[in-house]
């Protein structure tokens, strides 16, 4: 810290006068104290940092359960067969196309105990969810012969009424402020009272495509996009991957254009994602004509970013095969060809591999690029093909976080507590296949 | 049939030719395998590479050029008073004839000269298509037969298929070079353009940016595109990033090497580059909604107006996010520092610490100088962050706790949304691209030149 800490130079003590060699007890005092202090500097920047990855992870967590469960409506449903298959006709279309919300409200009325008045049937039916009828349809759908029956079944509570049981929103605020009135909120304490409102596990979430309701948004489209995108990644960044590994670190002679690739490989890991969205953008979709939003392009994209990552890994585990393996198979007879794919190859495998997925777990975490190629979409219906339009679970927590209902905010932590999953399953993946195949010589 | 179909069918056509060519050297040896020259699955991939490679060239060069030579016929076609038209009003014919080639709706009733190129546009498609099946298809026979007849025992098979997997490998090599260019053609494509539209001198050194939607400044008022103020804001949160991330992460990495028990780093150097592992949109929505609320109110505390999206809380979360990159690679750094250095400062009586500060330190700081280069142009280039958190108003002040906005989301907020490609509006994304790019590049070559050129002192 402080000049006075450092013994005095040759020169320095040659003009002053002559020191004693005793020690100076309060000199000696002062620098441990200096030393002492450094450390605590140390440790005070680990804690930070330590400190901060546990706030991250407690707020999330903390944040995000509470949407693993959603607040479902036991409603004892009459299925009558004039409603929902008028004129006694059982087609799929008739019960695609019948009034299930007519049949829900009027089971909640019974239930509530509702009169005739407008405002408070009104209120009534604010208490379910928009998609309630969605669920009741897919019921039937499954199940055609409960059709004239009564039957109990459990829908989807609204966001306001499931925010209120999950105490997020205060019953103390007066009723102006609220988005429940004292009516609704009654009505809410007597179905929990009579076990006819309770949180149950929240299906819709992993299921379900984007919705402007929180109660029935899922992450379904985005998960089923960022798997077809990681396929897209692992086909095409891998096996190119590993040919311009090979090439380079076997075949190249050490001239100007393999320096030159080289140079290039470690830059490109270094360009900033949305320089690659613009990549994607002119050449994916202006140039090839590519449609967008399709995870077909989101994985080209994120495949050239993972390129370098690959082309590095498998570099360092080649570098790691001994030449005495090369020059033992070449010893009898094989090629060099034969010597890389029957020897060298799969001995770095491991390292490949380690290599490929943990750049595959940052490109499960991208989003900038994605934004710019269109996956910014609402889709409700789950894509069929890596063609079809989808989002990404990044950019799915990007779009909630956007949302401003209250409800969205819970659900958000929970997107992200998935895609952390995701990305703590393929890390360990990799660190399990690093410590068990990975030989070293 | 579609381009799809043909693809499927020079596959099975592939199958088939390795099966045959590999009995056909067999037979040719009289099915004693040890008289040919290669293995017999060399042969088959011999002949099977004739088949398929000179037919997989065609049908991919055609089915990148079909579109553009298609359309260029359909224009040439179209009259002369229809081809004379402005850009804008000739795209629009384009596409109501594309429209109605697709069978889609058209607005209005189309004018004759369009159906009629409508149909030529459908017919010239079904010829191709059916001109592309025939020659590819033909191509591959041929290929085929030209392979079939050269299979005979003394046919060097192996050394043939070797040749051409080397050649793939290095085409597999070019791919990174091609991605480079693709980046900075595209990219050069598309600002040249802007420039054709916007001044470079406005871009460069514009200090207002205000680009008008389209619709509203059509004619007359294009809007001013002024980087200065984005590179500031982006400068200005990157200095606020680098300002938490350096003194933590050097001095993380300073006692993890230096001070710390085996175990202790064995556990704590994970665990700190967990941080650099987490999606940038995790910590923009942490700075959204946890950071950002709280500083705000802890500024209203004392009296200080912080807003809620503002430098200081973007600066801060990309800071934390910086932390691994800064301490790994000065730990790696200081770790290549000799321990005869350090050992010579503790004979001259330094204590530990005195010997990191006047000794391993200034020996590893052209290092550590480029570790932090490289952590600046991570936080240059971070774009979700900045997205969520930094808020969007371009603004040139030195006040933290306002907000103030980065080239990066201003590449997002020009490119979201609905696009129109003519217009400077959107074109401008490319420029600040670019813009991005260059800094970055530089920025990253730099670095990487010290951190090499102070490896080999050491080594």
């Amino acid at each position: 810290m402080t000049d006075s800490a450092l013994p005095m130079t040759v020169a320095d003590s040659a003009t002053s006068a002559p020191r004693k060699l005793v020690l100076d007890k309060k000199r000696v005092r002062s620098r441990y104290a200096a030393e002492r202090r450094f450390r605590a500097y140390g440790i005070a920047a680990i804690a930070f940092g330590l400190f901060f990855l546990a706030w991250l992870f407690v707020t999330l967590i903390l944040q995000g359960y509470g949407a693993l469960q959603q607040s479902k409506m036991r409603l004892d449903v009459t299925l009558d067969a004039a409603t929902v298959a008028p004129g006694g006709q059982v087609d799929d279309n008739a019960l695609r196309t019948a009034d299930y919300t007519a049949l829900l409200r009027t089971a909640l009325r019974t239930t509530l105990g509702v009169g005739s008045d407008r405002g408070e049937r009104r209120d009534a039916y604010a208490l379910l969810s928009n998609g309630a009828d969605t669920e009741l349809r897919n019921r039937v759908l499954a199940d055609p012969s409960l059709i004239g029956k009564t039957v109990s079944v459990w829908v989807s509570a609204a966001a306001d009424v499931d925010t209120l049981i999950k105490g997020q929103i205060s019953r103390d605020l007066p009723e102006n402020q609220r988005r429940l009135n004292d009516r609704q909120i009654a009505w809410t304490d007597k179905l929990v009272a009579d076990g006819r409102l309770e949180k149950r596990f929240n299906t819709a979430l992993f299921v379900n495509g984007a919705s402007s309701d929180p109660e029935q948004a899922g992450m379904g489209v985005a998960i089923i996009g960022s798997l077809y995108m990681m396929l897209v990644v692992l086909l095409t960044a891998l096996p190119v991957g590993v040919a311009a590994a090979v090439y380079l670190e076997e075949f190249a002679p050490r001239n100007r254009w393999t320096d030159l690739i080289e140079v290039n490989i470690n830059n490109l890991a270094a360009v900033p994602s949305i320089v690659f969205g613009l990549l994607g953008l002119a050449i994916f979709l202006n140039f090839f004509g590519m449609p967008r939003s399709a995870p077909v392009v989101g994985g080209l994209v994120l495949a050239l970013m993972t390129l370098p990552v690959v082309i590095i890994a498998t570099r360092a585990s080649i570098k790691a095969v001994p030449p005495s393996i090369r020059e033992a198979a070449l010893g009898v007879g094989a090629s060099k060809m034969q010597v890389i794919t029957h020897h060298v190859v799969p001995l770095a495998l491991p390292g490949i591999l380690t290599g490929t997925i943990i750049g595959m777990a940052r490109a499960l975490g991208e989003t900038a690029p994605l934004l710019l190629i269109g996956m910014v979409a609402f889709v409700v219906a789950t894509p069929a093909t890596p063609f079809d339009p989808a989002t990404a679970l990044p950019v799915q927590i990007y779009m909630w976080a956007g949302a401003s209902e209250r409800a969205f905010v819970e659900r958000t932590s929970a997107a992200i507590l998935i895609l952390l999953v995701f990305l703590i399953v393929m890390n360990a993946a990799a660190v399990v296949l690093r410590r068990r195949f990975e030989r070293r010589w | 049939m579609s381009s799809t179909l043909v693809l499927a069918a020079l596959l099975l056509m592939m199958l088939a030719s390795f099966a045959v060519g590999r009995q056909r050297a067999l037979a040719t040896a009289d099915g004693h395998a040890r008289t040919l020259h290669s293995r017999p699955p060399y042969y088959g991939t011999y002949v099977a590479m004739w088949a398929a490679v000179p037919a997989l060239l065609l049908l991919a060069l055609w089915v990148i050029a079909q579109p553009t030579v298609i359309d260029m016929v359909v224009r040439n076609s179209l009259p002369d008073d229809v081809r004379t038209l402005s850009s804008d009003k000739l795209s629009l014919v384009l596409t109501t004839i594309d429209n109605l080639a697709n069978g889609r709706a058209v607005v209005g009733e189309p004018p004759a000269y369009a159906k009629e190129a409508a149909a030529r546009l459908l017919s010239l498609r079904a010829t191709s298509s059916w001109a592309m099946t025939v020659l590819v298809i033909g191509l591959a026979a041929v290929g085929f037969f030209f392979a079939w007849r050269k299979v005979n025992p003394a046919l060097r098979a192996r050394n043939d298929v070797e040749r051409a997997a080397v050649w793939l490998l290095i085409a597999c090599s070019a791919i990174a070079i091609l991605t480079t260019v693709g980046i900075v053609f595209s990219m050069l494509f598309e600002t040249l353009h802007f420039f054709s539209m916007v001044p470079p001198q406005d871009f460069f050194f514009g200090t207002v940016w205000d680009p008008r939607f389209t619709a509203v400044g059509r004619d007359g008022s294009a809007g001013q595109f002024g980087l200065i103020p984005l590179l500031w804001g982006t400068i200005f949160i990157s200095l606020i990033s680098m300002l938490v991330a350096v003194p933590i992460g050097l001095l993380s990495a300073i006692y993890l090497s230096e001070y710390a028990h085996k175990n202790v780093r064995a556990w704590v150097k994970p665990l700190l580059e967990i941080l650099a592992g987490i999606p940038t949109v995790v910590y923009g929505f942490f700075a959204l909604t946890t950071l950002g609320p709280l500083f705000r109110d802890l500024g209203a505390s004392v009296g200080l107006d912080i807003s809620a999206t503002s430098a200081l809380t973007a600066g801060v979360v990309m800071g934390v996010m910086i932390i691994p990159f800064v301490s790994s690679l000065s730990d790696d750094i200081i770790n290549a520092v000799p321990q005869s250095l350090r050992d010579g400062s503790y004979a001259l009586g330094a204590t530990q610490s005195e010997t990191i500060k006047r000794v391993v330190f200034p020996a590893a700081l052209p290092g550590i100088v480029g570790s932090v280069l490289l952590a600046v142009s991570r936080a240059i280039g971070e774009t979700m962050i900045v997205v969520m958190a930094a808020g969007i108003a371009a603004k040139m002040t030195l006040n933290p706790f306002d907000s103030v906005t980065t080239v990066t989301v201003k590449i997002v907020s020009q490119l979201t949304g609905d696009l129109e490609f003519n217009s400077p509006q959107t074109l401008v994304a490319f420029a600040l691209g670019l813009t991005l790019f260059v800094v970055t590049l530089g920025l990253n070559i730099y670095a990487l030149h010290i951190v090499r050129k102070y490896r080999e002192q050491y080594d």
